[in-house]
């Protein structure tokens, strides 16, 4: 064990397990609602929800218009909304530009379309590096870019939240617009794949 | 204030963690719990004040933001603020946690009279009207003040100096400063600014662009 790690130290599973029961005793807290709560976030709210609309702005081309100049009333029309997506910008990739979100104070992220956010996406690492030198943190990631692709970082520093419209993958001209939500992951709306 | 939280451009952090595909949302039931009672303590204390919560993460000492994770963070930024507002005594959770696990230690009772902040929003969420035009439009160049406020601030430290230009103008939000200290909502216009990678990090730096959103106050014309 290294000598930096006290013993003593209570585990965040024993405290939480303590703040609910304290809250809980004193009506402040009912377990009913943190159990929808949790369910919300695991069950419902994803990166599906984001899927469906960039599949959508895919194949209708009213709709992408629509999107990139109002993201938050174009995701609305498929049903999204809510906490952390007051205001969503959609940053349109292309073949010479790419974007790559990031919230380098906290981890702020577009809840309504992509859920809660991922690991690496909270990781100190990535929130301080990302805006230093993004194409070294990109090809840790898995995703070298070539040199005439255009890197644009954005920083969620305020309430608006970014959401990353990819590129449509090539051979998937015949494909319908579900079948073309199953090629969308979280990392290609974040930025961090392609 | 240069917190914690404010990490943006530093270094030291080692490598990223590599993406995986089938991520759960929560890696541990206790996540999941923590980011519930965190949700639910916010709301019960100040009104969803989402900016006193990003204060009281900014907050924490380098253990308390770090050892646990982001929601290790959240758990202790929502006790802190439960402490701050007197709904639980100072120690009790840690007293609970020890009693569950057997340890033999007095438990403080509650406060008997909470400190609630005295706030109540003049609307849902953080977007706002303001009357006065906006003071840059798109194109325009701007400066971030070179300042180190004390208390809460998204005037991110990395950017303090520098000179971009406005890409976009942003709704008008309440300002998270004086939000945060449930002194006010003073909401202002907020600009998205992009800034060149070289005059962030020098001639060297990669080449990218960097845009954040920044509020009216923290932006002067640039010079």
């Amino acid at each position: 064990m290294s000598a930096s790690i006290n013993p003593d130290r209570l585990s965040p599973a024993l405290r939480t397990e303590a703040l609910e029961q304290l809250l809980t005793e004193r009506g402040l807290v009912d377990p009913a609602v943190m159990d929808k709560f949790i369910s919300t976030y695991e069950n419902d709210v994803g990166p599906l929800n984001g899927a469906k609309v960039v599949a959508k702005a895919w194949t209708d081309p009213e709709y992408r218009a629509r999107l990139l100049a109002e993201g938050t009333s174009a995701i609305k029309e498929l049903g999204f909304a809510g906490p952390q997506g007051e205001h969503i910008v959609v940053l349109e990739n292309t073949d010479t530009v790419h974007h790559v979100v990031t919230c380098t104070l906290c981890s702020c992220y577009p809840w309504p379309v992509l859920g809660l956010p991922p690991g690496w996406y909270k990781d100190p690492a990535y929130r301080a590096r990302i805006v230093r030198e993004p194409r070294a943190v990109l090809a840790e990631m898995g995703l070298t870019l070539p040199d005439d692709v255009e890197v644009k970082v954005w920083d969620s520093s305020s309430e608006v939240r970014y959401l990353v419209l990819p590129l449509r993958p090539e051979g998937t001209e015949d494909a319908s617009e579900e079948e073309l939500a199953g090629h969308v992951t979280r990392d290609m709306m974040v930025g961090v794949a392609r | 204030m240069s917190s914690i939280a404010n990490i943006g451009g530093t270094e030291g952090w080692g490598r990223t963690t590599a993406p995986t595909p089938d991520e759960p949302v929560f890696a541990e039931p206790w996540e999941g719990r923590a980011f519930a009672l965190t949700l639910l303590t916010m709301g019960r204390i100040s009104g969803r004040n989402l900016d006193a919560f990003r204060h009281a993460l900014g907050s924490l000492d380098r253990g308390a933001y770090l050892d646990d994770g982001y929601y290790g963070r959240w758990l202790n930024a929502a006790e802190l603020m439960l402490t701050e507002s007197a709904i639980l005594a100072p120690g009790a959770v840690d007293a609970r946690a020890r009693a569950n696990r057997g340890e033999d230690v007095a438990q403080p009772p509650a406060p008997e009279q909470d400190a609630k902040p005295d706030y109540k929003p003049t609307a849902a969420g953080s977007l706002r009207t303001v009357e006065e035009p906006p003071r840059f439009a798109v194109g325009d160049r701007v400066t971030a003040k070179d300042v180190d406020p004390s208390g809460h601030t998204q005037l991110v430290a990395y950017l303090r100096g520098r000179t971009g230009v406005v890409s976009i103008v942003q709704p008008a939000a309440l300002l998270p400063d004086t939000h945060a200290h449930f002194l006010g909502e003073n909401p202002q216009h907020v600009y998205a600014v992009e800034f060149d990678s070289r005059d962030l990090w020098g001639p060297d730096a990669e080449s990218f662009t960097l845009t954040a959103d920044l509020f009216d106050s923290y932006l002067e014309p640039a010079s």
